[in-house]
């Protein structure tokens, strides 16, 4: 082989052994990047602070599309249960956005 | 055993290498190389879009939360092999800092401390683990309580999974029951309570802990395990140790367990108090939409069997011979038998059984049908254990969608 060639060739595998030493330490223990974000709207600055500081926008957006009741019992839950900064005047106002964005109307009653 | 360690390792570095040569061709040559992570899986319910995304250690899998990650395995894994692959196991995390960090579990600063109602406490490193218990190893599944949730009629929230999120693979450890009779477990002990190194956020949210009563606790078949399938732990499920409770769901299987206590009460935590619970009757279940009067914490796994080697839709020849296979498994009494339905559960047909691994394990089956003229079909796979439990025909309900185990209905077309 061309002298020329072989010093590439070596760079090249030189590089190449660098990029798994690099990947294998940091694939190991290293998440991917969270890119999930909530829906544009209203409310949603507010939710941001009120939901993402636990878990991803995924958590919300792979839900059913829940009515009303269903959100309200959510949001009730994460304050009750799960401790989160919702604040009693911020319910409404959150309940609407997840509504907005993430249910679907109640049934009509029978 | 050294054998196989450095085999397992020479594979993930090979993996490695792949991974960082084609992402260094990805790099240089600036294209789009389809390696997964732009894919998406559909899981067919509402909000089911899923993308496919590579975690340390894993394959692409489907994404259903970021923080806490929460991934399920394609399904099409399961027709790969009975034991599922490390990189394609399942991973479900509840508490915000989660998976703890690499400082809090390398070997140098890991330990396992037991106390409460004991004898002596104990503070114990992985090493310790290896070279001062009996080494021991059993073959089960593990599986979410909420498996299957997304298919639930009505729907409920909660992590919204198509049945992906099991698995069974090869643990080795030591048995709990060595570790607490070292510590000498005290005379009024009730329960044991395990935690693991992952966290919430907020101080008021609760952690994430279990119990088992000490009868279950010192029955010589939970493990204290730091291997699956011959390679340590991933990361994201537990290493370097985690709980193996054979028979019962992946809510006990605390993962990067670091916290054993004895006490002498039972626990009132909220993840046994007031989330993981069951209606307390024979189905677990109550009408749909409707609550239970009583409930009891989520326990043993009720059988369920898959049709692995078809996938919905599947387009399949008229009158020939069609081989079929699946798997089925139970809480630990082992499958008695199943059968399989062509016609949507009208006639059924025993299927023979694999060979069997443990009575905790997968249990395959194959056998064979021969659709009769052109047209779409319903296939369905029905287990028995050996308990007597059967799979119902119609879905059971219950407000937390755990425990889904109807006969699943796979639809395909004969031309």
């Amino acid at each position: 082989m061309n002298p020329v060639y072989q010093k590439y060739l070596l760079v090249v595998v030189l590089i190449l052994f660098a990029a798994v030493g690099v990947k294998a330490a940091e694939r190991r223990f290293k998440l991917p990047p969270e890119t999930a974000e909530l829906k544009p709207g209203p409310g949603r600055d507010a939710a941001k602070v009120s939901c993402l500081l636990c878990h991803s926008a995924d958590y919300i957006s792979t839900q059913p599309k829940l009515e009303k009741s269903g959100w309200i019992a959510e949001v009730q839950k994460m304050r009750e249960k799960y401790g989160a900064p919702i604040s009693t005047n911020q319910v409404d106002s959150l309940v609407e956005y997840l509504v907005t964005n993430y249910g679907k109307p109640a049934k009509p009653s029978p | 055993m050294n054998h196989r360690g450095h085999r397992s390792l020479q594979r993930s570095s090979r993996r490695e290498f792949l991974g960082a040569a084609l992402a260094l061709g990805g790099i240089l040559g600036g294209a789009r190389l389809g390696l997964g992570a732009d894919e998406v899986a559909q899981l067919p319910f509402e909000n089911g879009e899923r993308p496919l995304v590579a975690y340390p250690q894993k394959r692409p899998l489907l994404r259903l939360t970021t923080r806490p990650p929460q991934l399920e395995t394609p399904f099409s894994v399961f027709n790969e092999s009975l034991l599922t692959p490390n990189d394609a196991f399942f991973v479900r995390y509840h508490l915000t800092n989660s998976p703890p960090p690499e400082e809090k579990l390398a070997p140098e600063t890991f330990r396992l401390r037991i106390s409460g109602t004991v004898g002596k406490e104990l503070s114990l490193s992985v090493a310790d683990l290896k070279s001062q218990f009996e080494t021991v190893e059993v073959t089960a599944v593990n599986q979410c309580s909420g498996n299957g949730r997304g298919l639930f009629q009505p729907r409920m929230p909660g992590g919204q999974s198509g049945n992906g999120m099991m698995g069974n693979a090869r643990w080795r450890g030591v048995r709990l029951k060595d570790v607490l009779n070292r510590a000498g477990v005290g005379a009024g002990a009730r329960q044991v309570t395990f935690n693991g190194l992952d966290s919430p956020l907020l101080p008021q949210t609760p952690d994430f802990v279990k119990a088992l009563d000490v009868d279950q606790a010192l029955d010589g078949e939970v493990l204290l395990a730091y291997e699956m399938n011959g390679e340590e732990l991933p990361w994201l499920n537990g290493y370097p140790l985690r709980l193996v409770v054979p028979g019962y769901y992946g809510t006990y299987w605390i993962k990067h367990l670091n916290d054993i206590k004895v006490i002498d009460d039972v626990f009132k935590g909220f993840w046994m108090s007031t989330a993981y619970r069951i209606p307390d009757n024979p189905c677990a279940c109550v009408p749909p939409g409707t609550k239970p009067s009583q409930t009891v914490p989520i326990n043993r796994l009720n059988v369920r069997s898959f049709i692995t080697s078809l996938a919905d839709g599947a387009k399949v020849r008229v009158n020939e011979r069609l081989r079929l296979r699946g798997f089925a498994f139970d809480g630990g009494s082992g499958i008695k038998e199943v059968v399989l339905s062509s016609d949507n559960g009208s006639t059924w047909v025993p299927m023979d059984l694999g060979e069997d691994k443990g009575k905790y394990a997968f249990r395959e089956w194959t056998g064979s049908i021969q659709l009769p003229k052109a047209g779409a079909y319903v296939v369905k796979a029905r287990a028995t254990s050996h308990s007597g439990q059967t799979q119902p025909l119609d879905p059971s309900w219950n407000p937390s969608g755990y425990m889904r185990n109807v006969v699943e209905a796979v639809n395909i077309n004969a031309a």
